[in-house]
């Protein structure tokens, strides 16, 4: 079924039809600047969606008769493409693992970093669209550092995620702001002891043991299911990670790889800090004799 | 000593209010620091005391403070503005740290930093009244440089402020010279330190001797210098004076 992609529909109405798709619909635009550019917008926007969003899905404004806004779930399957993001509670503190796809031979190993420092104390791991995982670890870091700056303590980590999620849930508000199309992490280590959040584009944030995003989420989930986590130490939680993330990698897929990994827990002075080189390199090569030792059976 | 200078705030009429917005004098005030170079790195002393006017009235403040992990900063004048750099380096350290890509603020750093902030407020009519005194050590460089209040900054082998600069700075003209050894540096110093403590009338006999190498800062635990008071002139100073009471 071809859209009409030429025909521009008078402003303020709304088409739905039966028959056919029709993209060129949702106007809300009351300002007659702003209308003028929409309906050029909507000669040049895409046409191909898939069957789930069918003309409730131009707008992140915009609820289905179902009730959910598409545009958020869009936004949450730019995440799904992004490498797995895995962020564990262990009893003495937070380990995050990222698989850095390498897009290219060029690129210089230790680059493009996805776990960022947002304050001594916490750590934000992306997944998703790079640039804006950029914009939410600004605003993490802006808003600890005006926190610290009012209250004179370092940012306590419920605080700091509740400000980072409702940073992300105003972009599916208006508009004329689109949601991020990332995920994040957010470990830190405060006076209630170590603690792990996840913050989704919808903005929702909920605390976990053991959190993952990205491809390899299911797998990821389940293998952190397996794990005792309330037993374990951040040293011996570096190694699981790198093992979890060595396993869901889909060499098919994605040929190469780069293991980044960052923790916040006594050993680190309950700073977060990449993990040290060596114990990085002791994970690697345990996780990759584990992969050995699966592939053998 | 209050200045009525026109700023161009727009509103004169607000000039009033503006006025008591910009530091006119200080309050609580630290005396002399005095640093030099060594063969390790740096060393800098100052004593601990906070006067109020002409009252000694805060005698465990500690003036001299690590920045990073290559800088010492010592500052004497106005307790409070010293506090309010010490925010605005941790800030710039903390973002220095964020990065994490190896790279770590040296002195050099540092002290420019605060020359362009020192210099910036003093242009505003609004300055921190301090003088600072930044030393450190990188990659196996010395470092020792001043910044006033007013923006005026150097680099050299010993610095000193306030009392200092006329009591102390004398007598390390003739006897620094380059490679002194910890002890020695440490004796030195002791020997300036004392003679403000003489001298100087909101000096107090506690202090506090600050290291900073290439390993690191390490910043003593305060002590007192031994004095001497027994001159014949001060066993009964007023035996000279007629009519005294």
């Amino acid at each position: 079924v071809k859209p009409n992609s030429n025909r521009i529909d008078p402003p303020g109405s709304f088409k739905i039809s039966d028959n056919f798709r029709s993209y060129s619909g949702l106007r809300r635009k009351k300002n007659p600047i702003l209308r003028s550019l929409g309906e050029k917008e909507s000669k040049q926007q895409s046409k191909k969606m898939s069957s789930i969003g069918t003309g409730y899905d131009l707008s992140v404004t915009t609820f289905s008769p179902d009730g959910r806004v598409f545009q958020i779930e869009y936004a949450a399957k730019a995440v799904d493409n992004s490498g797995t993001v895995v962020g564990i509670k262990c009893k003495d503190g937070i380990v995050m693992g990222v698989e850095k796809l390498i897009a290219s031979k060029m690129m210089l190993p230790g680059s493009n970093r996805r776990i960022h420092s947002v304050h001594r104390h916490a750590g934000m791991a992306v997944a998703g669209l790079a640039a804006d995982g950029r914009q939410i670890v600004a605003r993490a870091k802006s808003e600890a550092r005006s926190y610290e700056s009012v209250y004179g303590d370092a940012v306590p980590v419920k605080e700091l995620s509740e400000r980072v999620a409702s940073y992300v849930h105003l972009c599916t508000l208006y508009w004329w702001l689109r949601p991020f199309g990332c995920g994040v992490i957010l470990g830190g280590y405060d006076k209630d002891g170590p603690q792990l959040y996840m913050i989704e584009p919808s903005g929702i944030s909920y605390r976990y043991f053991g959190a993952a995003i990205g491809k390899g989420k299911q797998a990821a989930k389940t293998e952190i299911e397996k794990l005792k986590l309330s037993e374990m130490t951040c040293k011996e939680g570096v190694i699981e990670v790198a093992k979890i993330i060595y396993k869901l990698h889909d060499e098919a897929k994605d040929k190469a790889f780069e293991l980044e990994m960052s923790w916040i827990c006594e050993e680190s002075k309950r700073e977060h800090q990449k993990v040290p080189d060596d114990l990085l390199e002791e994970a690697k090569t345990a996780a990759k004799t584990a992969l050995e030792e699966m592939d053998a059976d | 000593m209050t200045f009525t200078i026109p700023i161009d705030n727009g509103d004169a009429l607000k000039n009033a209010e503006t006025d008591s917005q910009r530091t006119l004098y200080p309050y609580v005030t630290g005396t002399s620091i005095v640093a030099i170079k060594y063969k390790d790195g740096v060393l800098m002393a100052s004593d601990m005391g906070g006067s109020y006017g002409s009252t000694l009235r805060y005698k465990n403040i500690e003036r001299v403070k690590a920045i990073g992990k290559h800088s010492l900063l010592g500052a004497s004048g106005e307790i409070s503005d010293f506090q309010e750099i010490l925010r605005y380096l941790d800030e710039l350290v903390l973002n220095d740290n964020m990065w994490d890509d190896g790279n770590s603020l040296g002195p050099k750093e540092v002290h420019n930093y605060l020359t362009r902030v020192m210099y910036n407020r003093r242009n505003k009519f609004n300055p921190l009244w301090n003088t600072l005194v930044l030393g450190g050590v990188k990659n196996g460089q010395s470092y020792l440089g001043m910044v006033s209040m007013i923006g005026v900054s150097f680099e050299d082998n010993h610095v000193a402020t306030g009392f200092g600069n006329h009591l102390a700075r004398p007598i390390l003209r003739d006897e620094w010279h380059a490679d002194l050894s910890f002890e020695d540096g440490v004796k030195l110093l002791e020997k300036c330190m004392r003679v403000l403590l003489y001298r100087d009338r909101s000096a107090i006999n506690k202090l506090q001797i600050a290291k900073i190498t290439e390993e690191g800062v390490t910043v003593s635990q305060p002590y007192s210098l031994k004095t001497f008071w027994e001159f014949q002139a001060f066993h009964n100073p007023t035996a000279g004076a007629q009519g005294s009471w």
